[in-house]
């Protein structure tokens, strides 16, 4: 008799579980549309856009981020020529390591592993930051003087992030590339100067900005869920945590998603 | 955002003697019942508390008076506007005539003492730098804050200072009218009878109307004019001190009641008769 218990408990529980994430995302499109208006106003009316805050946010979440970008990428270069050597040695077909590299690092690697690494630097402290006003009853001491959240904390991320993820991404592209290059020149014999002629060929124009293309959603994906889950804090200090958790755990997952959809939309469109 | 000040109902606040006005208000979350037909007036000059046990709905009450929360049914009238379905304009209008004190002081982490009373002032005024800082200053004045406190971050504060800090950035656009949300809670006696002359200087200097949330027996005693109490989602009783300490509600005794309350009690009527 007694394991009959568990069935209904577990019936209830995916009940509400299911129930919970359909107001998250109800939610979270609400907010979305929220900081649509806001930054509709903002153009609108550009006198009210907060251009210290947007600087601010472009030093941290870009600048700062430059040194860790570019030495995770430049090793994932390394690691992918590495890994593709064996296998083109085996055929003579060094020289295609430039093609190896520059296609997968323009299109795939580099948006993705600067997403990636942004969505844990800043998504992050976007969700902390938000979410410690939330409880210290700063938010709503901003609501109460008339000064929306939305134009004073969230537009000035999102506006950050989308001007700098891209510029993050053509420098994971150039020290990725760099790492490939280096690893070519090393382990299959490839010289810079063949290298850098192969890749010319190889990767065209539309790699570079299909790669850099995608960095604006990403940053939106991230500054979005980390400004968010921020808002959603409630309660205590332990909130904020759970919340910072989840943010970045949503936005990278977001981030991937975003990313397969636009391989299904790229190879339908045959780019 | 200074661009657009609707103008607000000047004249029927001033021809009206009543600054605040609920009427029927009912607020529910989900399931749950939070306030069943509240009915208020709060007037002019008056230094107004609610009182009530915790979870009896105090807070969500002067959450919905300043527009953080809106209530399920019925209409609350605030400086003669209606809060139900209130524009961004006039929401905007009726948020520089109030100040807001919240109970952990709500002040901004990232900005000075002074840059917080500031703060007001460089987003809805056209008043220079020079000018903002002189405001500031002799806000922070007002409040008790001594000058080297003007330049601390709001974490390097003492419980006292804090609220004071605060109290100062809700003064800071001169508001007609003031919430306080716990003034005293977390001071030790010493502050908190420094908040009660505050408040009360601050209706006499300049006519405010203050509304606030309150345990603490000794300022409900020593400032205010009248006492709404709060339980069961309902206004049991509005009236002040003396009239309700003599009153046998149920739900109203247990607040006078008990010997701390007794022995405040007794010292409050000898004062009045003395």
């Amino acid at each position: 008799m007694r394991h009959l218990s568990f069935t209904p408990k577990l019936v209830t529980r995916i009940g509400k579980n299911t129930f919970d994430f359909g107001n998250q995302v109800l939610d979270m499109l609400s907010f979305v549309g929220e900081t649509a208006v806001a930054l509709g106003k903002s153009v609108m009316q550009p006198s009210r856009i907060r251009w210290r805050p947007i600087l601010f946010n472009i030093r941290t979440a870009g600048f700062d981020a430059l040194p860790i970008v570019g030495l995770l990428s430049f090793l994932l270069g390394v690691v992918v020529a590495y890994q593709g050597a064996g296998q083109l040695r085996q055929y003579g077909a060094n020289i295609f390591v430039a093609d190896l590299i520059g296609l997968s690092m323009l299109r795939e690697f580099a948006p993705l592993i600067t997403a990636i690494i942004v969505a844990g630097r800043s998504g992050s402290a976007y969700a902390a930051q938000i979410g410690t006003m939330a409880v210290t009853e700063e938010i709503d001491a901003m609501r109460t003087l008339g000064i929306s959240p939305q134009e004073m904390l969230v537009l000035p991320k999102l506006v950050a992030l989308v001007i700098v993820l891209p510029l993050l991404t053509v420098f994971a592209d150039v020290l990725g590339i760099f790492g490939g290059m280096l690893m070519a020149s090393t382990q299959l014999d490839v010289s810079f100067t063949e290298f850098l002629d192969r890749f010319v060929k190889a990767v065209g124009p539309t790699s570079f900005m299909i790669g850099v293309g995608k960095a604006p959603v990403f940053a939106a994906i991230i500054a979005i869920v980390g400004c968010f889950q921020g808002f959603m804090t409630k309660g205590g200090a332990d909130s904020v945590g759970r919340q910072t958790t989840r943010s970045v755990v949503q936005s990278i997952f977001l981030v991937i998603v975003a990313d397969a959809l636009f391989s299904i939309a790229f190879s339908v469109l045959q780019l | 955002m200074s661009t657009q000040t609707a103008e607000p109902d000047l004249q029927s606040s001033t021809s009206d003697e009543t600054v605040i006005e609920m009427r029927h208000v009912s607020t529910k979350f989900g399931e749950h019942v939070v306030h069943t037909d509240i009915n208020l007036e709060i007037h002019r000059s008056e230094i107004f508390a609610i009182i009530g046990g915790s979870g009896s709905g105090k807070s969500t009450l002067l959450r919905e008076m300043i527009l953080l929360q809106q209530p399920s049914s019925g209409t609350i009238k605030i400086l003669g506007t209606d809060l139900n379905g209130i524009s961004e304009e006039s929401a905007l209008a009726l948020r520089k005539r109030w100040g807001v004190m919240f109970q952990n002081g709500g002040l901004f982490g990232a900005l000075t003492v002074k840059e917080n009373v500031g703060l007001p002032m460089r987003e809805h005024t056209t008043l220079s730098d020079a000018e903002i800082d002189e405001i500031a200053d002799k806000k922070l004045v007002m409040t008790g804050l001594k000058p080297e406190a003007s330049q601390q971050y709001p974490s390097e504060l003492s419980g006292g200072m804090m609220k004071r800090a605060a109290l100062a950035r809700a003064l800071s656009l001169d508001p007609e009218l003031l919430f306080l949300d716990e003034p005293t809670a977390g001071l030790d006696p010493v502050s908190a009878a420094g908040v009660d002359e505050l408040v009360i200087q601050l209706r006499d200097q300049f006519k405010l109307t203050v509304v606030m949330i309150t345990h603490d027996l000794d300022l409900l005693w020593r400032v205010t004019d009248r006492v709404a109490v709060l339980a069961d989602g309902k206004v049991q009783e509005v009236g002040s001190m003396l009239a309700l300490s003599k009153s046998n509600h149920p739900a109203v005794k247990p607040f006078f009641t008990g010997h701390r309350a007794r022995s405040l009690q007794e010292q409050q009527i000898n004062a009045l008769h003395a």
